[in-house]
């Protein structure tokens, strides 16, 4: 054993470990900082493929972004785990079943893609001048533009939908606008009132 | 096997080459911090331990580090304690692929850019764990406001590097500074300007610096989400701010101020450029706080989404077109 397959080993452990406690663990926000391990230790075992760019980029997005407004969300909601746990018994047979179709699915892919007859050669170390991340550009933007210009509307308008579910415009909330506040002048604010000054007569009397 | 442990030995010779001098970094910032700022509000600043005051850092380091370590009641004790350390490991990382000088690098990453966007923001969860674990109101609110703000401020922090990449043709930073060789006018400060301004100050609000300190906010929310750190804790979130900072000054000046490059072409190149542009833009950071008062909560939300991203995406679009009608010396197709 060679220490890249020992490094693999460590990161593929530390996944497996930390995927079933995302399940497992009772607190969510336990949960939610397991599942950030999870992506943490998959970007490792990419970065063994030598796909630092998408290792990075699962990191960035997966960890960096998206799990930051999960722990939000989890922190804020304060979910209380016991009514959850009411129907595990009942829930169990249908949880079971659903669980064995996706194994029994998963296991049929692994086999068909996977005969050990033509099992993928172990990945060669590439020259050093490669960079993966413009190999990745120079397909995404050639071969595979349709589908990646396809993938970029179907999140636009995912963007689009988010926003206007979200927007709703209540009257009386009060805005503030920074363009209006910095163009009034002095006459909107002021008003100087030239008046006769007061004399000792109208003070005493 | 023996070639791998002297690869491993020399490896971590090399970090702590590069870390020892950042944390004394660390504690002369804070130093001088405290000084530049005395000076700006017609102060001394701390002039008592040592020769005007040099002694002063390694005070506050003895006081910190003989102070108990409290742990509330209700917290949740592992996190509570892992939060510093969160905060902490990230900002180091970043060195890794930080280059001092040609070639003075200690991991020469082809994809160095996206590893620094992607240490800065994983430093996030520090502030966002120990909100949470204090089991404090304040220190929750705290965490809630950085959340926000770090992942608006990432948004325009990344458009800006993407302008950086698009000009130099490659993700390695050395690669980056090396596109900017021939002097003050072939930096990327020039033809990048409002993105270089968008980076700065999206970076100031990445480390959580005045103005744009909400989540620590002393007069409103007392320190925010480290309210509850005492002694050694307390030590490692400062470390880990500190470190921040010197990183997106370093980082401000490989991208857009040309690195270890000369002003003047082919005089003297060398490390010495790379520390003073670092440290101008360190001075910046404290020039910010003397000067501005802190930023409104909603203020910061509407400047990050309203403002420095519809910039940084304009930009994209005019480097885009300069690009490809090659530009003034600097928009060549690279890489």
């Amino acid at each position: 054993m060679n220490f890249e397959t020992f490094i693999f080993y460590v990161f593929a452990a530390v996944t497996v470990f930390a995927a079933s406690r995302v399940v497992s663990v009772r607190n969510p926000v336990f949960a939610a900082m397991f599942l950030v391990l999870t992506f943490f230790s998959c970007a490792g075992i990419w970065l063994l493929l030598e796909a630092e760019f998408l290792a990075i980029t699962l990191v960035l997005v997966y960890v960096g972004a998206v799990m930051v407004l999960f722990l939000f969300v989890v922190m804020m909601l304060d979910v209380n785990v016991e009514p959850l746990r009411e129907g595990f018994v009942k829930y169990l047979p249908v949880g079971l079943l659903v669980g064995a179709i996706m194994f029994i699915e998963m296991v049929l892919l692994i086999m068909r893609s996977f005969k050990s007859d033509d099992f993928p050669a172990p990945t060669t170390a590439a020259a050093a001048d490669y960079s993966n991340t413009e190999a990745l550009g120079k397909l995404l933007y050639s071969e595979y533009l349709f589908q990646f210009e396809i993938a970029a509307i179907i999140l636009l308008v995912a963007i689009v939908a988010a926003i206007a579910l979200t927007m709703r415009r209540r009257p009386d909330t009060k805005y503030q606008k920074p363009a209006e506040q910095i163009d009034v002048s002095k006459a909107d604010r002021l008003r100087v009132v030239k008046m006769a000054s007061e004399t000792t007569e109208q003070r005493n009397s | 096997m023996l070639d791998g442990l002297i690869l491993t030995v020399v490896t971590l010779l090399k970090i702590v080459v590069v870390m020892l001098p950042l944390i004394i970094c660390v504690a002369y910032l804070t130093l001088a911090e405290r000084k530049v700022i005395g000076r700006m509000q017609v102060r001394v600043g701390p002039n008592r331990v040592g020769w005007k005051g040099m002694g002063q850092p390694f005070a506050d380091m003895f006081k910190l580090m003989t102070k108990e370590v409290i742990i509330p009641t209700n917290s949740s004790r592992f996190l509570f304690l892992v939060a510093p350390i969160l905060s902490l490991a990230p900002a180091l990382a970043a060195w890794a692929v930080i280059p001092f000088a040609d070639g003075w690098v200690l991991a020469d990453l082809n994809a160095g850019l996206l590893y620094v966007l992607a240490m800065t923001s994983v430093g996030v969860y520090g502030v966002i764990i120990a909100g949470w674990a204090s089991n404090s109101k304040y220190a929750f609110l705290g965490a809630m406001r950085s959340a926000a703000q770090i992942v608006a401020y990432e948004i325009a922090m990344g458009f800006a590097l993407i302008g950086v990449l698009m000009v130099s043709g490659s993700l390695n930073l050395g690669d980056i500074v090396r596109a900017q060789s021939g002097g003050f006018f072939s930096w990327f400060l020039i033809p990048l300007l409002p993105l270089a301004v968008v980076y700065f100050i999206s970076g100031v609000a990445e480390t959580n610096r005045a103005p744009f300190d909400v989540a620590e906010g002393e007069s409103e929310i007392v320190a925010g989400f480290h309210v509850d750190y005492s002694g050694m804790a307390f030590a490692v979130f400062f470390l880990a701010e500190y470190a921040n900072m010197i990183m997106i000054a370093a980082l401000t000046s490989i991208m857009f101020l040309g690195g270890w490059m000369s002003p003047i072409d082919g005089v003297g190149d060398g490390i010495h450029w790379f520390l003073i542009k670092t440290a101008f833009c360190l001075f910046l950071f404290l020039w910010f706080r003397a000067t501005f008062p802190r930023y409104r909560y909603d203020q910061i939300m509407r400047l990050g989404w309203k403002v420095f991203i519809p910039v940084t995406i304009v930009w994209i679009a005019v480097i885009g077109v300069a690009i490809y009608y090659g530009i003034g010396p600097w928009f060549q197709i690279r890489g």
